[in-house]
């Protein structure tokens, strides 16, 4: 392609990038860097149908001038990035230093929220992407050997957990789940326990988000290698059905490494969508067990009072978080398009 | 007959030309922001009454009200017009000065307004109240007299009685509550903390003080109380816990006066529905200060709007909440502050709570932060994983962090 053509057929993605991602990840990494102006506060009389009282509010006209002197609010450098409620350097240095043991330091990380929700996020990421990649590929594999006829009814089945918005498809398996749903007594049945709560128990919890990871997700990655499946060549697999090759070895030696480039690519945005876990924990309603950076940047802006720079210092840090995962891929990926000489 | 027919047809056409004319708005944009429970949907279809012409009115009631409001009116021309908003939400509000005095608009319109519902700030009104809410007992009549005890007016009582209950097989978790991780996590914590007899802040400044003998006690009751609820409390809000009470798996919870009237509705089976009774709040420790907290539902004007949809906006709520509107359906939704009220039997409670000198919740600028950080700070203590003391030192640790970003230490 020319690089005049080219210049044209890319400018509106290259806008649309721009206003889209460049403009807004600028804006967050600003505002992560400062902080409102201090709060000028004035005693006032301030009156309601329980009586009158004097207490603080805030003065508007001080902070108006304030305000529009430096719109940004005040500069704080890496001070919200340190603090007690993100990467909290201070407390970590005490916990280092007052350890007793590793674990217990460990677990008196997992008393500072953005630890927490890491050692959740974490988890989450490890357990549920091969778990998706390898459920992806046996639906794959298993709705490839059905008759044709069959084929399309069962992709649409298989795709069904996909297409139920993430939100709606927890809340739907949080009422099953509860004590008095259908799955929930159902496993009270089954264990003989009437006590047995998914919802009142850490582990439990976090197994639930899990396996609702997993059967969200695992038709993203089926529906990729199904279509990788369409262009495994038959003469390699006609080969190694004369070499005598069980179905098995045929999938190990033949399908799967057909599939690897496909296998990469579900991974890297599988890794990605992982980490930003979000939609589950609200859907549970189990943020007193798991919380995710996602849901720590949500509960920052959904309170009386939002705490912006809090938000925006946890998104720039949940990109790093992102950039961190994808390196290995991204390197590898970047290795095999620019081979060395 | 025929003389009560025409009556019907004539209060029908009064009705309905009121309704279009009877607000008295001739243009105007009213978009409304607020809570979802029963009484403020009745004051939300008030206002739509007043649609027509060149009147639009657009309501969005929701529990997520707190969450939009505030971006909501800081445009200019600012989304919504009015938000519906309690003494905890107006500090949103007012922080970030998105609301108009409305002294001039109640000089004009507001006749019929009672000099008790102005909330004012050194002189400027900046909402109208027009009901008054709390937490108080709610209570099994029948399962109680099966046990022979009357109702408990402490929380120490609410833990016997519960346990009666428990061992007399009837239930085997008695106690309701909002528990559920967050802002009603928090709340309850608020309660039982004024209870027992703390003060949030260092007097004067906003520097927290919650990690005291106060708060430790307040604590260890509410993981008492927790011990006799679902198991899965920390998932409990007022919805889930109202569903609790329908479903007849709970006997004494603390719950909102606005909430109980659902609790005795006619789709609730009978023999729940009508042995459901109230009282008001218990007290905690020895205190005498009810372990709850006094709230007024009210309605504020946006700043960042002309004139003119101000006024309409004015005059549609006025609308809303004229005395009028109070019948035998919408007065025992709320105890309402508007003139000509009757307190109804589903008022009692909240007038118990008034009569016992309940606290308000405190309008400061910096209790939403306070409320928050105890809302997460608090599960893993109800969850039996670290101490009073540790998780009072979370709220404070956390609270302090989020107070100095935002300006206020």
């Amino acid at each position: 392609m020319k690089h005049k053509t080219f210049f044209w057929f890319f400018l509106p993605t290259a806008l649309a990038m721009l206003l889209f991602i460049a403009l807004p990840l600028t804006s967050i990494v600003s505002q992560s860097f400062h902080a409102p102006h201090e709060e000028v506060l004035l005693i006032a009389e301030i009156c309601d149908p329980f009586g009158c009282k004097t207490e603080s509010t805030i003065d508007h006209q001080a902070t108006e001038q304030l305000k529009q002197d430096k719109p940004l609010g005040q500069w704080v450098g890496f001070e919200i990035y340190t603090d007690r409620n993100h990467l909290a350097f201070k407390e970590v240095a005490q916990f280092w230093h007052s350890r007793s043991s590793f674990t217990g330091f460990v677990s008196s990380l997992n008393n500072l929220p953005f630890y927490r929700a890491m050692g959740f996020t974490l988890t989450y990421v490890i357990v549920v992407t091969p778990l998706v990649i390898l459920f992806g590929l046996i639906i794959a594999l298993a709705v490839n050997s059905l008759h044709r006829h069959l084929k399309g009814l069962m992709v649409f089945f298989s795709l069904l957990p996909m297409i139920v918005t993430p939100l709606v498809g927890s809340l739907i398996l949080f009422w099953m789940i509860d004590a008095r749903g259908i799955v929930g007594s159902g496993l009270q049945e089954i264990f003989s326990d009437p006590n047995l709560s998914l919802k009142a128990s850490t582990g439990l919890t976090w197994i639930t988000l899990i396996v609702y990871g997993v059967w969200h997700s695992a038709p993203f990655a089926f529906i990729v290698f199904y279509a990788g499946l369409q262009t495994v060549p038959k003469e390699t697999l006609e080969s190694a059905m004369i070499d005598g090759a069980t179905r098995f070895q045929q999938v190990m030696h033949v399908v799967v490494p057909h599939l690897a480039p496909l296998v990469a690519f579900v991974a890297l945005i599988q890794l990605m969508d992982n980490f930003r876990v979000f939609e589950p924990i609200v859907g549970f309603s189990a943020e007193a067990h798991a919380t995710s950076l996602s849901w720590i940047i949500w509960n920052d802006i959904g309170q009386e009072i939002r705490l912006l720079s809090s938000a925006a210092t946890t998104s720039v840090l949940t990109i790093i978080g992102v950039v961190i995962l994808l390196l290995p891929v991204l390197i590898k990926t970047w290795r095999e398009f620019n081979p060395e000489k | 007959m025929f003389l009560k027919k025409i009556a019907t047809v004539v209060a029908l056409t009064t009705l309905a030309s009121s309704a279009w004319a009877g607000c008295g708005i001739s243009e105007g944009r009213v978009s409304i922001v607020g809570n979802e429970f029963p009484a403020i949907q009745t004051v939300g279809a008030g206002a739509v009454e007043c649609a027509g012409g060149s009147v639009t009115v657009e309501k969005n009631l929701t529990a997520d009200h707190q969450k939009i409001n505030v971006p909501g009116m800081q445009g200019n021309p600012a989304e919504f017009t009015s938000a519906i908003v309690a003494n905890s939400s107006i500090v949103a509000l007012m922080n970030n000065d998105v609301i108009r005095p409305l002294n001039d608009l109640v000089a004009k319109h507001g006749q019929g307004l009672q000099k008790s519902q102005l909330i004012t700030i050194d002189g400027n009104i900046m909402g109208v109240a027009f009901m008054a809410n709390a937490q108080h007992l709610v209570f099994r009549a029948d399962i109680l007299d099966q046990l022979g005890m009357a109702p408990p007016t402490t929380y120490e009582e609410m833990l016997v009685a519960a346990a009666n209950i428990r061992a007399s097989g009837l239930m085997e978790n008695p106690v309701g509550g909002a528990y559920k991780a967050g802002w009603n996590l928090a709340e309850e914590f608020v309660n039982m903390y004024i209870g027992q007899g703390g003060e949030f802040f260092k007097p004067g400044s906003a520097e927290i003080a919650v990690n005291n003998q106060h708060g430790v006690d307040a604590l260890h009751m509410m993981r008492a109380l927790s011990n006799f609820m679902n198991p899965d409390f920390l998932t409990h809000d007022s919805n889930a816990t109202s569903a609790e009470w329908k479903a007849g798996n709970v006997a004494i919870m603390n719950m909102w006066g606005s909430r109980v009237g659902p609790l005795k509705s006619d789709e609730v089976d009978p023999a729940v529905a009508n042995n459901t009774d109230i009282a008001g709040p218990m007290t905690v420790g020895g205190g005498s200060t009810p372990a709850s907290t006094l709230w007024w539902d009210g309605f504020t004007i946006s700043k960042n709007i002309s004139d003119v949809d101000a006024e309409a906006t004015f005059i549609a709520m006025m609308h809303a909440i004229r005395p009028e509107m109070l019948n035998d359906e919408t007065s025992p939704l709320a105890v309402w502050l508007i003139d000509g009220y009757q307190p109804t039997d589903a008022a009692k409670g909240v007038f118990a709570a008034a009569a016992m000198g309940t606290t308000p919740y405190p309008m400061l600028p910096y209790a939403g932060l306070m409320h928050s950080a105890a809302g997460s700070e608090l599960v893993d203590f109800m969850q039996g994983k670290e101490t009073a003391s540790q998780a009072l030192a979370d709220i404070e640790a956390a609270y302090t962090t989020a107070a100095k970003e935002k300006g206020y230490l």
